[in-house]
């Protein structure tokens, strides 16, 4: 019989995620997956799972879970209370969950995004290719909706429960955001650039699993705030007649008709939509072989923080 | 021919005055990391738009090494690819090679027929279009029934068509006031274009029929059923056809209508 995740209690935005679905952006399917891709794949390997499977993203709050076999869970995504059976335990590393223990986790604290990671991962089928959800299209996942209490999610089979724990450090500093000029970087004068690099940005609450809306000095495009519709991507940064920049995130449209001012670098997708709301951040901008560079980079090093795991 | 336009500098890493400098066609623009585009133009053209077909053709048939997937819209071909593999810079290169050797742009489109049922639930958006144009409803579904339309880009939502080729007539301003949701399967129009609805959501635009056709289903084996190029014709179809094609397609046993030319 197939080993189940039951949900007693659910955060606002609590969906099933993967890391993606690919190659069907040419036909408007945006990729989604975890918008902490690398949270969400440090939370599968802590408990054994291939780094790509489907867990449980949470924004904010947590929940309360039971499973009705042994498994190893894991939290990820930032720091918050976890208790299982009523008794505290770290996050970024796993623990044993025991048939009918309850796990409760609180409230995300200097985080949005977390990542509970069960072994066997969570075996809903698949839809092109993915298990993600997106939940404006109703694609993927449970229905293609949040999930909340009452919910079942099926397990996929479990290895041996072998608690682990990070043996290499996972840090993130506050340095200021990367991103690379373009795609309609000369859309804006030299003004607006100035402006964009050198004030500060402060994330809202007007964010989801699309875009982040941001707040901060209005950016003119000289060019107009209105092009023929082209490809956007994750990280595009777009600049509509209000003049506040929107970065577009896991779920967002694959076309856009704003002009697109410059790009997120792909490692900092992470850390930008790690920022709780109201919080101030500066822009700095590098050139795309740089930051090609710097992406291989930070990706070697994930791998090395996954390799890196150590037993308990 | 490149087109060319007039440009301001770039980025602020080109001071000085204002330098103007003239785009050719196609260029290269880095859309971060792992993606890059070929620009054939700013506006929407059939030329353009054949051109970023027929280059995402070339690479559909002979891939380069590193490129992951490709979106193609109205006048652009963005490439994603992995930096592990092949980098943005060199990548560029071969693809503006690849955009000039490949000038012929073949018509890769199928021709289509998709049956609509005109009226019905939207019969208050086509009798204003009628009203706003000055002609009765039956000839906003002449005109819109009698021009052949060509998929320009599929995005927006899964499987979402864009159409050019509406007749001037029928070009209408979107609503000011977006609807909250709209079903799979209306036929819309949005300023110059024609659209078909692909999955239920809230529109700007005005919509004057619907399809029992299904654009995206996911559980289907082709779960698309249109790519840009494609050339759709539409034929108008009464109440008691519709129906019939709706049991078609809920029973999975409806075809879309390839033309024979």
């Amino acid at each position: 019989m197939t080993a189940v995740l039951s949900i007693h209690r659910s955060g606002p935005l609590m969906s099933v995620q993967d890391d993606g679905r690919y190659g069907f952006r040419a036909r408007g399917v945006s990729t989604s997956g975890a918008m902490d891709r690398d949270a969400h794949a440090i939370a599968n390997a802590l408990v054994g799972n291939d780094p790509g499977a489907a867990a449980i993203e949470f924004a904010l709050m947590g929940g309360t879970f039971t499973t009705d076999r042994d498994v190893l869970v894991a939290v990820t995504g930032g720091r918050c209370a976890v208790d299982i059976a009523a008794k505290a335990v770290p996050t970024w590393e796993s623990y044993l969950l025991k048939a009918g223990e309850t796990l409760t986790i609180g409230p995300l604290r200097g985080a949005v995004w977390g990542y509970l990671a069960i072994s066997g991962g969570i075996t809903i089928p698949e839809v092109l290719g993915s298990r993600s959800t997106h939940l404006r299209t109703a694609l993927g996942g449970l229905d293609g909706r949040v999930l909340s209490s009452g919910d079942i999610l099926p397990l996929g089979e479990t290895g041996e429960l072998k608690p682990r724990m990070l043996g290499t450090p996972y840090l993130r500093g506050n340095a200021p955001i990367a991103v690379i000029p373009g795609p309609q970087d000369d859309y804006f004068e030299e003004s607006a650039w100035k402006t964009f690099l050198r004030q500060p940005y402060r994330t809202t609450t007007s964010r989801d699993r699309m875009a982040m809306v941001l707040d901060g000095p209005a950016l003119s495009a000289f060019k107009g705030h209105d092009i023929v519709s082209d490809a956007t991507v994750v990280g595009s940064i777009q600049v509509p007649g209000s003049g506040k920049p929107i970065v577009l995130t896991a779920d967002s449209q694959t076309t856009g008709g704003y002009p697109k001012i410059a790009t997120v670098a792909s490692f900092e997708l992470a850390r930008l939509a790690q920022l709780p709301a109201g919080r101030d951040f500066m822009f700095r901008k590098i050139s795309a072989d740089v930051a090609e560079e710097l992406a291989i980079h930070a990706k070697d090093r994930l791998s090395a923080v996954i390799f890196g795991l150590t037993e308990k | 021919m490149p087109v060319t336009t007039r440009s301001c500098p770039r980025s602020s890493s080109r001071s000085g005055p204002e330098t103007i400098t003239e785009i050719s066609y196609p260029r290269i623009l880095r859309c971060g990391d792992s993606a890059i585009g070929i620009e054939f133009s700013d506006t929407v053209s059939e030329a353009a738009n054949l051109k970023v077909l027929s280059l995402d053709a070339s690479l559909a048939d002979a891939p380069i090494d590193g490129i992951l997937e490709t979106i193609p819209t109205y006048r652009s071909l963005t490439v994603f690819y992995d930096p592990k593999i092949v980098r943005g810079a060199a990548l560029g290169e071969q693809l503006l090679q690849r955009a000039a050797r490949d000038a012929a742009a073949p018509d890769t489109g199928r021709p289509l027929e998709f049956p609509v049922f005109y009226g019905g639930e939207h019969q208050a958006d086509l009798d204003e279009i009628a009203q706003l144009k000055n002609i009765a409803a039956a000839d906003v579904i002449a005109l819109h029934s009698s021009a052949e339309y060509r998929v320009y880009m599929i995005g927006f939502a899964p499987g979402f068509a864009y159409l050019g080729g509406l007749p001037e007539i029928l070009h209408t301003p979107r609503l000011a006031v977006p609807r909250q949701r709209i079903e799979a399967g209306g036929i819309g129009i949005g300023g110059r274009q024609s659209s078909i609805n692909s999955v239920p959501g809230p529109s700007g635009w005005r919509f004057i029929g619907r399809t029992p056709f299904k654009l995206f289903d996911p559980a289907r084996t082709e779960a698309f059923l249109l790519r840009a190029g494609d050339r759709i014709t539409f034929r108008s179809i009464d109440m008691e056809e519709a129906r019939d094609l709706d049991a078609q397609v809920a029973a999975g046993t409806a075809r879309l209508r390839e033309l024979v030319r």
